[in-house]
């Protein structure tokens, strides 16, 4: 029997304000709160909220058959919180159903994975309580940033106690293998990894409701029937997706929330498939093979890279002044500006810098606040030395200080023990009085 | 295939865009097969032995006809020289120099745009319409006596010409915008300036704007239905090579370049505006202004007002290899043009490695991609631009390597290809009628 494993990615960022030079050390507020507001509300209710409904009912009508599996990073998270409440509410009522797995993500969407262990860890972790705190269970699989994933990367992950992680079918790392099996880590073993089927995945993404694709229209029948034709040893198929394509990408009107209840159930009545949370394949799959992935992957463009993100020298730049200020942000107690250093990591500031589409005029998917990469650079760098010096006023660059409050620390220390060395030295001598 | 063109001025007296894109376009046509050029100019500006001449009559066309050789190119170009005392000019700039000296009163200086009527230094002779009426007649001899299949016309005080020659000989007309009354003028429009564009557009067989910016103008302003226009962006020449050695920037600060005609409508108060700002924040910085023009005098004194002049420097009329200098020493070159049909400068900014900002309101600015675009009025947008450049170093880096390597690829010959098929249209269309 093969399993159709399902995963949808939950993300907003906090997309910043036009920041100008003159605002830096005067103006400490980095975001657009009504672009916040306004794209929420209008993906809450396009997409979130009558998709979460669908999904409720299909988990009630197909009677706990029917399973799916999400990562909601911590932006989007705060980002109900503050204009959408009812979208945690439903997904809280998703979780009561036992039909749906969450899987762990970093908080911020971020690229730290490719910058810095403790980091990634930090963002790993702090992601994690917040999903137990809601959800009340903790991830067992772990699903990166866009689908990023290396060899290195999927080590560590194992190391933090994870038992998979998803990934991109990546062409240029499968080659004739096919993605439909359990693979694993090339470093550790111990680490399942679930490949993505980009071509069933985009068919329903990108290309559902396309009239020049050649399968047009998409009807659950076809694509059941592509489910049941696969090769009969293959085991699983890994349909991830935005979860922003259905109602949003392919607009209600196209039939994709008709589409998507009809193939629930047509999978279902299919003798030769079932659904499967990625825990479930871990658990019931043996692997075929280690995958071996020595440069990241993503699941970004044709080339299936990190060029999206750190592409030109703009984003390498912004990337590496970003993470030079992570040591002293460890130092750093203030609540305010652990908030702003969470939502600085967002992948999607990096995104905005990406000459790569620019020249080709329209930037496919995502919603991009600024019309040159250039402009979206300017602007995250003023952001940045805002915060430089929001920073710099709490923890100091200069080392000397840093050590003086060190050794403070020390003197205060050897004081402690003076004294308690001092009251041991008077009770012996008491003590000897008496014998005296 | 054989052109008979009509332009304002050729090398090596060029004193503005018009005369750069005309040399580039012809070298570029001459590049191409089965292209021949009959280059009609009136009088060769720079020759002072206009002193003395006679005015030219209806019986009396004197007519010098020389060969130009290109450089790099075999074939060779018929250049016409129409004795006439218009003074062709395009800029500003070559005006306050022309002003100078050097020639008789009995030159006369045209003067479009600002002022919104036209001038003249000298104080007698026929007027303006009269010359071009006449360097009209002189079309009209001139396609007698050559053949030809196509007539070019490069802007207004050609079109007259361009239109006689039609007349004379029935071939289609061309007509190529480089700017319009409107551009020129800042809406402030002389009536027989605009009367003459409209009665050549109309007579056109087709109209050739140097960009989208400038072919909307045409249909909205002039009426001229759009399928009769087709937009041909202009290129670059590559740098040659020859030059003076670099002098070495002298201060050890960043430098913001504006250069241009300071007018109306190159938008300079608008620069003076965003470097105000800037230096509010950065103090290792300079801004230098390089032109001259009928605002100047006003500029300094706002830039006086601000209390900024310090940090301020203004240049005076830059040519030549100074405009190369100018742009050795820069670091971030601002074109905030309110209304510019094309804009060549910012090309040449890139082809010494210069990172721009240039206004959305610019012609150029629809086919750079290596560029920072910002609205000329928004300063803010502006001066946010220039801090970035300056400060960012991965940005600067990237214009500079991208926006070279962009410039390059200008190539005047993939204008003249354009060029050639708007003929071939022109042709097409009237074989078939």
């Amino acid at each position: 029997m093969k399993s159709v494993c399902l995963f949808f990615q939950v993300h907003q960022p906090f997309r910043h304000r036009r920041y100008r030079f003159f605002d830096i050390g005067n103006d400490h507020y980095y975001y657009d709160d009504y672009t916040n507001e306004t794209i929420m509300r209008k993906v809450a209710e396009k997409s979130y909220l009558p998709t979460n409904k669908l999904l409720l009912k299909l988990a009630d009508k197909l009677e706990g058959k029917f399973k799916v599996s999400f990562s909601i990073t911590g932006l989007a998270l705060e980002q109900f919180d503050l204009y959408a409440p009812e979208v945690t509410d439903s997904f809280k009522d998703l979780s009561k159903t036992g039909c749906v797995e969450f899987l762990s993500e970093t908080y911020s969407h971020s690229l730290s994975s490719l910058k810095d262990k403790d980091i990634f860890k930090k963002q790993v972790k702090l992601h994690d309580e917040q999903i137990s705190g809601l959800f009340g269970h903790k991830p067992r699989v772990f699903r990166n940033t866009e689908m990023i994933y290396s060899d290195e990367i999927g080590a560590q992950i194992a190391e933090m106690g994870y038992q998979g992680m998803l990934t991109e079918g990546a062409k240029h790392i499968l080659g004739w293998k096919s993605p439909n099996f359990m693979y694993v880590n090339a470093i550790n073993p111990r680490l399942k990894v679930l490949m993505r089927n980009f071509k069933l995945s985009d068919d329903i993404s990108f290309r559902f409701s396309n009239k020049d694709w050649s399968e047009f229209p998409l009807t659950a029948e076809k694509f059941v029937g592509w489910l049941e034709s696969l090769d009969k040893k293959e085991e699983v198929v890994n349909i991830f997706l935005s979860y922003e394509s259905f109602g949003e990408r392919q607009p209600k009107e196209s039939g994709i929330f008709e589409f998507f209840e009809n193939l629930a159930e047509k999978i279902i009545e299919s003798p030769g498939l079932k659904f499967a949370t990625p825990s479930e394949v871990i658990d019931e799959l043996q692997p075929v093979s280690a995958v071996s992935v020595p440069h990241a992957i993503s699941w970004a463009d044709e080339e299936r890279d990190l060029t999206a993100w750190l592409g030109n020298s703009m984003q390498k730049e912004a990337f590496d002044k970003l993470y030079d200020l992570r040591n002293r942000m460890e130092k750093c107690s203030s609540e305010e500006l652990k908030k702003d250093w969470n939502y600085l990591q967002v992948s999607d500031h990096f995104y905005y810098m990406s000459t790569k589409y620019y020249s080709h005029g329209a930037r496919s998917g995502q919603f991009n606040p600024f019309d040159t990469p250039y402009e979206a650079f300017i602007n995250y760098m003023n952001v940045l030395s805002d915060f430089k010096i929001r920073l710099n006023s709490l923890v100091p660059e200069n080392e000397i200080e840093n050590e003086i409050s060190a050794l403070h620390k020390i003197i205060d220390e050897k004081d402690k023990k003076i004294k308690k060395i001092e009251a041991d030295l008077q009770r012996l001598r008491k003590g000897k009085k008496r014998k005296s | 295939m054989k052109v008979l063109m009509f332009g304002w001025e050729f090398p090596p007296h060029i004193s503005g865009g018009l005369g750069t894109a005309c040399y580039g376009l012809t070298k570029g046509l001459t590049e191409l097969k089965n292209i021949d050029v009959i280059f009609v100019v009136p009088k060769a500006f720079g020759d002072e032995d206009q002193t003395g001449m006679q005015l030219i009559g209806a019986n009396s066309v004197a007519l010098n006809q020389r060969e130009v050789q290109f450089d790099d190119v075999q074939k060779k170009i018929d250049y016409l020289e129409v004795d006439s005392q218009i003074v062709p000019y395009v800029s500003e700039d070559e005006f306050w120099k022309l002003k100078s000296g050097k020639y008789s009163k009995e030159t006369k200086f045209v003067q479009t745009g600002e002022g919104y009527k036209i001038d003249f230094s000298g104080s007698y002779g026929p007027d303006l319409f009269q010359e071009i009426k006449n360097y009209a007649f002189i079309s009209e001899i001139i396609a007698q006596k050559n053949t030809f299949d196509i007539i070019h016309a490069h802007d207004w005080l050609a079109y007259p010409a361009g239109m006689a020659a039609k007349r004379a000989s029935g071939k289609p007309l061309i007509i190529h915008v480089h700017a319009t009354e409107f551009d020129r003028s800042g809406g402030n429009v002389n009536p027989g300036v605009y009367a003459i564009e409209r009665e050549g557009m109309e007579m056109a067989d087709k109209i050739i704007a140097v960009s989208n910016l400038t072919r909307n103008i045409i249909i909205e302003k002039y009426h001229i239905s759009p399928e009769k226009i087709t937009t041909v962006y202009n290129a670059v020449e590559p740098v040659g090579k020859t030059r003076r050695p670099i002098i070495k920037k002298g201060v050890n600060e960043k430098v913001v370049t504006f250069l241009g005609r300071i007018t109306m409508q190159k938008g300079p108060e608008y620069f003076i505006e965003a470097a105000n700002l800037i230096l509010k924040k950065m103090n290792n910085v300079r801004f230098v202004m390089a032109g001259s023009g009928d605002m100047m005098d006003r500029m300094i004194n706002h830039v006086a007002e601000l209390g900024i002049t310090d940090k301020f420097h203004f240049t005076g009329f830059l040519q030549g290899d100074d405009v190369f200098q100018m742009f050795e020493m820069t670091d971030v070159f601002v074109m905030p043009s309110i209304s510019e049909p094309f804009g060549i400068v910012p090309l040449e900014a890139m082809q010494s490695g210069v990172p721009v900002i240039i206004s959305n309101q610019s012609g150029v600015a629809e086919i750079l991609e290596n560029a920072m675009k910002i609205d000329f009025w928004d300063t803010h947008a502006m001066a946010d631009s220039i801090y970035g450049l300056l400060n960012y170093p991965s940005l600067a880096e990237h214009f500079k390597m991208e926006g070279k390597q962009e410039v390059n690829n200008l190539k005047w010959i993939s204008s003249a290809e354009n060029v050639k098929e708007v003929y071939e249209s022109a042709l097409n269309s009237v074989t078939q009628i």
